[in-house]
């Protein structure tokens, strides 16, 4: 244990993406609801994007907007380290994410509109009953 | 089933952490992710496209065509919602209130309707018209979220922001038109048909934009061809693209989010709901 524990201290961003994750798809798989179903597979997703923004991450580094650079033609001159600034390549991937998974968010809350509407519930037990009786 | 579907996440988390193990450390400047690609865009961006967001500059430019078809799905996920919900039968009852009075009239005849205004106000089954403080606080906040919306995509070049967050802080303002006061004024004032449109015209002026740069001897989003056609310093020209192409994506994203809301919280008909 107490050989493992700096072990975790070090990684523990992914440790927590994991954890989150998990909860997302017990909750996929285990309930019975097809709303329930859908927040699962949204803290799913809000797990990975956290991942992913988490990996861009660097110690002492600041944000991807280039500090200085509407000071003229001398600032541009200056060299730009990329160490000072953190990577902007998993905000860009999870910035269209995070609004694709809004819209696709949409059209699952669309689809169980259209469910509830012809089967009266939206409970997965309920539902196979009702499709076998038809 | 639940006690099936625990074990199993339990040994994919487990198995998840144990590939941790070979991830390196949180915030380690020399992680693989941070060694080849983002130095290139983090030190050559600012030169190469005079814009100091780098998010920006790789989302709109470097990574110009991932852009482009993530806007595109949003278009389709806002038609597959009209497609699934939208439903153009009549209602039969209309429910009105005499203001003055408070008395609730339950109009049976479709064809019948009654002048909504001072006298009249339409209420549903199962709502009611908001509070007078609800009602003013957020027509006072509104235009305040517009604007700020519009400064979020005008600035995406130079701070945090872009078109897809502004366009959700716009289409978000007017959902909160549509909550605070009624479906049925948000539809009134701008037409549904206005906001498939817009999503249409958002894409339009991204892939419009894009498609340009081949006429004028570039590539597909080559956006530096586009210097003959606008004003300032040519240096900015590839800004003054993603600019544009970032209003496309605010237009884009915020019909699709308000298409998205009046279909799913009236269950395709637009006159009930939220």
């Amino acid at each position: 244990m107490t050989d493992s524990l700096p072990y975790i201290v070090a990684k523990y961003n992914y440790w927590l993406y994991v954890i989150l994750m998990m909860i997302g798809l017990y909750a996929m798989i285990a309930k019975n609801n097809l709303i329930k179903k859908l927040v699962g597979m949204n803290i799913f997703q809000t797990a990975i994007i956290l991942f992913y923004v988490s990996i861009g991450y660097k110690t002492d580094a600041t944000i991807p907007i280039i500090q200085n650079a509407h000071g003229g033609h001398d600032a541009h001159a200056a060299v730009i380290h990329a160490a000072d600034y953190i990577n902007p390549l998993p905000h860009v991937l999870m910035l269209t994410a995070i609004v694709v998974s809004v819209a696709t968010f949409g059209v699952a809350m669309a689809l169980a509109v259209r469910i509830y509407q012809r089967y009266q519930t939206l409970e997965e037990d309920e539902l196979r009953m009702r499709i076998s009786e038809e | 089933m639940k006690f099936l579907g625990f074990i199993v996440v339990c040994l994919t988390g487990a198995l998840l952490l144990y590939g941790t193990g070979d991830f390196s450390n949180w915030g380690d400047p020399n992680s693989p992710a941070s060694l080849h690609l983002s130095n290139e865009y983090i030190e050559r961006a600012l030169e190469e496209t005079q814009v100091p967001n780098l998010v920006t500059a790789v989302l709109a430019d470097y990574r110009g065509f991932d852009t482009m078809f993530e806007t595109a799905v949003i278009f389709c996920a806002g038609l597959a919602c009209f497609l699934l919900l939208r439903d153009f039968r009549e209602k039969k009852q209309r429910f009105y209130r005499h203001i003055p009075t408070g008395v609730i009239l339950h109009v049976k005849n479709s064809k019948k309707v009654l002048p909504v205004g001072r006298e009249f106000e339409h209420i549903d089954k199962d709502w009611v018209p908001s509070d007078l403080i609800i009602k003013t606080v957020c027509r006072i906040l509104v235009p305040f979220i517009q604007i700020y919306a519009m400064y979020v995509v005008a600035h995406g070049d130079f701070s945090p922001g872009g078109g897809f967050q502004g366009g959700v802080i716009f289409g978000s303002s007017l959902i909160l038109i549509a909550i605070s006061y009624d479906l049925k004024i948000l539809v009134r004032r701008i037409k549904e048909k206005v906001f498939g449109i817009f999503a249409a015209v958002g894409v339009l002026i991204y892939v419009g934009i894009a498609a340009l740069c081949m006429p004028m001897g570039g590539n597909f989003l080559d956006y530096s061809k586009l210097a003959p056609l606008l004003p300032g310093d040519p240096h900015h020209v590839r800004a003054l693209g993603m600019l544009g192409v970032e209003i496309g994506v605010g237009i884009a994203v915020t019909a699709v989010m308000v298409i998205i809301y009046i279909n799913i919280v009236s269950e395709g008909r637009l006159e009930e709901g939220l």
